[in-house]
């Protein structure tokens, strides 16, 4: 199987700053027309299930969208990526062989996948279809992606939003598969394809069911102490008057440790590594992801049209490239909690 | 059914850590996964020690198998990894991929964090070399009657039994978060929780534990009720997850129910004042993990 897997397509081996795309999310038809307009070189989208990491109630992809999200996006020489990024349950195994079937019919240009099993099946059926290692694939060294490289042909990962830039650049310079990266959107503080947090609070979790935290075991609750957001009855966050309430992210709550309540493990906040582009470039990243399938196609337009501009001016000059004030102002606008932080890829983060 | 205790979660002082392993020596385990699985700033044992640990162990005819590190970043950690994966005295436990590549095809444990949740996958694990794997904690009662069935000849299957449960990892230390200390200079103020930090909400529920770059529930996992339907699976193996009191009562009290000695009703009470923040079983009836379900005897009880 290695043999072949190393004649596999798209793998890259020298970087090549003409050929770094802008990865945009896609959760609905308008969000993928808005990507493309406002220039992104690749939009990733799912289907309407338990097969992806945003299974979220509205949102998502039948085959019909599908066919002319693919259409729209090929008409202008952009591509398409499905996420078929949750683990295959036990009982339920035809439901994620059926979507590599069904992605593979619809003619996407790769499909990003967490699970090796079902890696397994769609190198093998699908040779000449192109593999992306899912975030939900938690791989964080070189060692890991040469597993799926050699196994099944990955030809891409993108790295868990855990590494420092130093980290990035040496998983980039020990490995031939091409490395993406998280530069905007919600930020996870713990290794995607890891965390059990969300199904201990509610049975329900990005691997098992492809939500975190989800909507339906949300419940907001005004008392005489102020408003509380519940997670299956857990309290997550409790705001006094005035306060922002944001959406009860298990993880983005404040919790009592040691006598104190506080953010105990992250603040309400995005990822933003704009900053960071040049020197991401240049150590042979070759793509970066917009994270947020579950926001509106203005959101989609915005942040595409910011990072497109940013892109194209770090590629026209790494060495004279700054964050244009403008461009922070209009991301800041749509970030979680207005604010945002470099997170794990700048060291005193951790 | 053996009995295998899980890798130290925690960071103890030397000198406690060895007497741990010492005093296990005389407990009824068959299995001892060793090794520093969370952060590889600690730094109270290293490599050596722990195979001495595991030199002594073996010695008293248990079976050392050293765990490797669940979050590898750094180049150091991958050097610690290669040392471990190319050894010749002792099995390995590959808690992620980048280790069950370096196994290179050579037997190997499958540990928790690897995300087996379907027979294709099992599959895959099988052919890297597998010999067992470790059931995903999020996994009930129903994935496992499934997987069993399609597990691949040969394959063991083992179970977290005992234990707070290690839900997620980060690249941030929480503990020195607390403390307002940066990662690299943390202090190793995790040492200070033996059991880790606990973490409550606005109204006092015990929710999580914070264990340096680890999150753990706050209430402890036992499936000490569910040890004859374990059996009746053909699990080969249940693990229970070292705390710092009274786990000596722990593996006896499971041995004394797999041994049909104690009720898992009477043991399981005599077991809820050892467990820092009370039980939980909730993912083995597929229900949030924090849920506790009682056999209808014991709630009557």
């Amino acid at each position: 199987m290695s043999a072949a897997a190393h004649a596999r397509p798209g793998v890259i081996h020298h970087h090549d700053d003409a050929r770094f795309e802008l990865v945009c999310p896609a959760g609905s038809l308008p969000a993928l027309k808005a990507a493309v307009d406002h220039g992104a070189d690749c939009v990733y989208l799912g289907f309407r299930d338990a097969t992806n990491a945003r299974n979220f109630a509205g949102l998502n992809f039948d085959e019909a969208a599908i066919a002319e999200g693919i259409r729209y996006a090929h008409d202008r020489q952009r591509k398409v990526l499905l996420a078929l990024n949750t683990y295959p349950q036990p009982d339920a195994w035809p439901l994620w062989r059926q979507a590599v079937d069904r992605a593979a019919d619809a003619g996407v240009d790769a499909l990003i996948v967490a699970d090796p099993g079902l890696m397994a099946y769609a190198s093998r059926q699908y040779p000449g279809l192109r593999l992306h290692l899912s975030v939900q694939g938690s791989a964080t060294n070189y060692e890991a992606i040469q597993f799926y490289h050699e196994h099944f042909g990955v030809a891409r990962a993108v790295l868990p939003r855990v590494l420092s830039v130093a980290q990035v650049q040496q998983v980039c310079e020990n490995t031939p598969v091409e490395i993406e990266v998280f530069g905007f959107g919600s930020l996870c503080v713990m290794v995607e394809g890891r965390c059990a947090l969300s199904s201990y609070a509610t049975g329900e979790s990005p691997n098992t069911h492809g939500v975190c935290s989800p909507a339906r075991h949300v419940r907001w609750q005004q008392t005489p102490q102020g408003l509380d957001s519940r997670l299956n009855g857990v309290l997550i966050d409790r705001y006094e008057e005035g306060e922002n309430a944001g959406y009860p992210t298990l993880c983005k709550g404040r919790f009592d440790v040691a006598g104190e309540n506080y953010y105990a493990l992250e603040e309400p906040t995005s990822l933003n590594t704009l900053e960071l582009l040049p020197r991401l470039m240049a150590m042979g990243v070759r793509a970066i992801k917009i994270e947020g399938r579950q926001r509106s196609p203005a959101y989609v337009a915005q942040v595409t049209q910011v990072w497109r501009q940013a892109i194209d001016h770090a590629r026209a000059s790494q060495t004279r490239y700054s964050v244009h004030p403008a461009w922070m102002a209009e991301l800041n606008k749509v970030a979680e909690g207005q604010q945002h932080t470099l997170g794990a890829y700048h060291r005193p983060w951790k | 059914m053996k009995i295998a205790l899980g890798p130290l979660q925690y960071y103890w002082p030397r000198v406690t850590t060895l007497e741990f392993y010492a005093a296990v020596a005389d407990w009824p385990v068959d299995i001892v996964y060793l090794g520093e699985t969370v952060c590889s700033r600690r730094h109270e044992l290293r490599l050596p020690d722990w195979l001495e640990i595991a030199d002594m162990l073996a010695a008293a005819g248990k079976t050392p198998i050293l765990s490797t590190q669940v979050l590898l970043e750094s180049g150091q950690e991958l050097k610690t990894l290669y040392r471990i994966t190319e050894n010749d005295r002792f099995a390995v436990e590959a808690n992620d991929m980048g280790a069950v590549h370096r196994m290179q095809g050579a037997p190997f444990v499958a540990g928790p964090f690897l995300n087996i949740y379907s027979k294709p996958t099992l599959d895959v694990m099988a052919e890297q070399g597998a010999v067992r794997w470790v059931m995903p904690l999020e996994m009930g009662r129903a994935g496992l009657e499934q997987l069993q069935r399609d597990r691949p000849a040969g394959m063991q299957t083992e179970v977290f039994a005992y234990g707070r449960m290690p839900l997620a990892c980060s690249a941030r230390c929480f503990t020195a978060r607390n403390r307002n200390f940066p990662k690299d200079n943390c202090q190793y103020v995790c040492m200070e929780y033996p059991d880790g930090l606990l973490l409550e909400t606005k109204e006092s529920q015990a929710f999580l534990t914070i264990n340096g770059i680890q999150t753990q529930s706050a209430l402890t996992y036992t499936l000490i009720h569910e040890l004859e339907a374990l059996s009746r699976l053909g699990v080969d193996v249940i693990r229970l997850s070292p705390q710092s009191r009274r786990m000596d009562a722990v593996v006896q009290a499971f041995r004394a129910v797999l041994d049909g000695q104690e009720s898992a009703a009477q043991a399981h009470e005599r077991l809820v004042p050892a467990m820092p923040e009370g039980p939980c079983n909730g993912y083995w009836h597929g229900r949030p993990g924090l849920d506790m379900v009682l056999p209808p005897q014991a709630s009557a009880a």
